[in-house]
């Protein structure tokens, strides 16, 4: 087979040919190139823009120039330690109920049972209910300290109705956002789990391994790069979880549950200070690359190969 | 020890009857191959025994105790499987060493298997290697080394050399011929393969639709098969099968001569033309037509013929290497 990609009709015409060609896709390409671009880099640029001024929508007129006081401010502000390790205590407890709670999931899902097509529909099924209206849902009908299922079912048990959200904020949050994400985890993983050869199980078996072995030292590295991708997919949307805090605790009981994303929303929209929130939107960006960074340095490795 | 016996033993997928009762018996040291065509449930024969399948009723005795109701791994058996089924995470080393692992062997009886292992399998360059990283013969190879290192009272083959081109394939199979005659160990052995099952095999036991035909060496197939399947199977090329007036002369339906028992000869009792002769240096395979006695008949000459396509020739059959067959397909005395 020849190469698809080389055309040896191309080599006859010179390079003549080639070049305008290749020029001729730069043209071509160039205006989506171009949109792209701006669309990235204006709010970019206009986000570090307004960092660097004074910009209060509460205080009109002038916005001067202020360097990075507004970094300072954001930096200092005790609500940004809390909110950067609420953020980090939400990604991590998320993202080992979801990928511990997938694998256990996938595990039954794999075994052959009766309405097998059904259940699968079923597990799927959170993840196409919106953000809002989960978190809706939950707060509502769930862990109501009144109403709530919850709240019910201590009752009837003869304990004291428990108020999640505000009790436990954080972990409601992290139990609300595991639920919404633990389908995808289960998806991935159960499609891992079912490209494993059968030979090898069967192999492992004979080889004397308990299935606990078998589990531990074929299936588990088996998945290990399906884990991979649903940490990496997930890291990615649980950095800027805002509508499941919105709904449920708007980021109370004081910053208890207040992650970088909505401690921007708060200052931009609830004190109106574009200036310190476009800082702490920078501030997001280079967290989120280092978190990047960080997890591709850590378990990037296993998508090679 | 590792003799292994068989009694009525079935095999039901659903309604699907794939084993009819089966009985026999492979004895301790033997090299015993299954042959038959595709779909004729050797492989299930073998995950059977292996303990892979459960079986439907009957028993499996090995060393005359009942292990029907046995773990896989509890009954001392290793299997190779046809996709080696390595652990392509694990360095060959690994490989090798986790049936060990599992067993709770201590780290130097593990290590030193390994090493004897390697040297005997010719490993020991490729230990730290991943399975991905080695050729088709050398991963077949660690297949057999992770078999080998439990000591087993029995090795289980599927169908190992099928993934590997011919000259590999004649390889491994001296090799592991070899192996057999070193170890003394029970083997079953599963093929489609005929020129494995005649070279390797202590005893052949040829299946067809999980019924067993006949079980015998393989020059006890070769000279006595018990009926029409066995001689159609055994034997490459395979046995001219005749019918109607020659094999009325004989007082047969059915009269089957092999290729290497007819000869060319100046004034034979058959005649016909040659059709496409196949010099393979050391013999010569003719397609003769035109004889009246089947389409094609298959004449084997050792050495060079001078014959070409469309060329007349004579045959003579020999007379005592004629097996005859009833209506019912069975051999005649
Ligand atoms: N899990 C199963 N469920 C249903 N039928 C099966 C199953 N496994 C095997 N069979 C059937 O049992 C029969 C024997 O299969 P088996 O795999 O033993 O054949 P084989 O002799 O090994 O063939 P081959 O030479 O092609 O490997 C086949 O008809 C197959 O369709
Ligand atoms: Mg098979």
């Amino acid at each position: 087979m020849t190469d698809p990609g080389r055309n040896p009709g191309a080599d006859l015409g010179g390079d003549m040919a080639t070049q305008h060609s290749r020029s001729a896709a730069r043209v071509m390409i160039a205006p989506s190139v171009i949109l792209l671009l701006l669309w990235m880099l204006v709010p970019l640029g206009m986000t570090i823009y307004f960092s660097l001024l004074r910009y209060n929508l509460l205080m009109p007129g002038a916005n001067p120039f202020i360097g990075f006081e507004n970094y300072a401010y954001f930096l200092t502000d005790p609500a940004f330690q809390a909110a950067i390790w609420n953020t980090l205590i939400l990604v991590a407890g998320v993202l080992f109920i979801t990928v511990v709670g997938g694998i256990l999931i996938a595990l039954l899902l794999d075994q052959p049972m009766w309405g097998q097509g059904l259940v699968r529909i079923l597990v799927i099924s959170p993840f196409f209910v919106m953000p809002t209206v989960s978190a809706l849902v939950w707060k509502n009908m769930f862990m109501n300290p009144v109403n709530g299922l919850f709240a019910h079912l201590f009752e009837f048990i003869g304990l004291q109705p428990f108020d999640f959200l505000s009790q436990a904020p954080l972990a409601s949050i992290i139990g609300i956002v595991s639920w919404q994400w633990l389908p995808f985890a289960t998806l991935i993983l159960l499609t891992a789990m079912q490209s494993l050869d059968s030979e090898q199980i069967e192999a492992a078996e004979m080889d004397g391994a308990s299935p606990f072995s078998r589990f531990w030292y074929i299936v588990l590295p088996h998945l290990s790069r399906a884990i991979t991708v649903v940490i990496l997919i997930q890291t990615i949307f649980l950095l800027s979880i805002f509508a499941e805090i919105f709904v449920t605790t708007a980021g109370g009981p004081g910053t208890a549950s207040t992650n970088l994303t909505f401690l921007i929303y708060l200052e931009s929209l609830q004190r109106f200070d574009v200036g310190t929130a476009s800082a702490g939107g920078v501030v997001a960006i280079i967290l989120a690359n280092i978190v990047a960074i960080f997890l591709m340095r850590m378990i990037g490795k296993n998508l090679d190969a | 020890m590792g003799q292994i016996t068989l009694e009525k033993v079935t095999k039901s997928f659903g309604d699907v009857e794939v084993i009819p009762p089966l009985d026999l018996t492979i004895e301790d040291g033997e090299f015993c191959v299954f042959v038959g065509p595709s779909g004729c449930g050797k492989s299930t024969l073998l995950r059977l025994i292996a303990g892979l399948e459960d079986i439907s009723s009957g028993a499996i005795k090995i060393d005359g105790s009942d292990a029907s109701d046995v773990p896989p791994a509890k009954r001392g058996l290793a299997m190779v499987f046809q996709s080696y089924a390595l652990y392509p995470h694990m360095s060959v080393r690994k490989n090798i060493a986790f049936p060990m692992k599992m067993a709770g062997v201590s780290q130097d009886e593990q290590n030193r298997r390994i090493e004897s292992a390697a040297k005997a399998l010719n490993l020991t360059d490729y230990l730290e290697r991943r399975p991905g990283q080695l050729s088709g013969g050398q991963r077949q190879r660690v297949a057999i080394g992770r078999a080998i290192v439990r000591e087993p009272a029995a090795f289980l083959f599927d169908e190992p050399l099928s993934n590997l081109d011919a000259a590999l394939r004649v390889g491994m199979r001296l090799e592991i011929s070899e192996l057999h005659e070193r170890l003394k160990t029970t083997m079953i052995y599963v093929t489609h393969d005929q020129v494995e099952a005649m070279t390797m095999a202590d005893k052949i036991v040829v299946l067809r639709a999980g019924n067993i035909e006949q079980v015998g060496s393989p020059l006890d197939l070769y000279k006595h098969p018990r009926n029409l399947f066995v001689a159609g199977f055994i034997g490459s090329p395979k046995m001219n099968l005749i019918e109607g007036e020659a094999a009325a002369r004989h007082d047969a339906k059915t009269i089957g001569i092999r290729p290497e028992h007819i000869e060319v000869t100046e004034a034979g009792e058959w005649q016909g033309r040659v059709g496409v002769a196949e010099h393979l240096g050391s013999d010569t395979f003719l397609h003769v037509h035109d004889t009246g006695l089947t389409d094609i008949l298959t004449v084997r000459s050792t050495g060079e013929m001078g014959l070409r396509h469309g060329d007349c020739v004579s045959l003579s059959p020999r007379h005592d290497q004629i097996h005859r067959f009833d209506a019912s397909g069975l051999r005649m005395a």
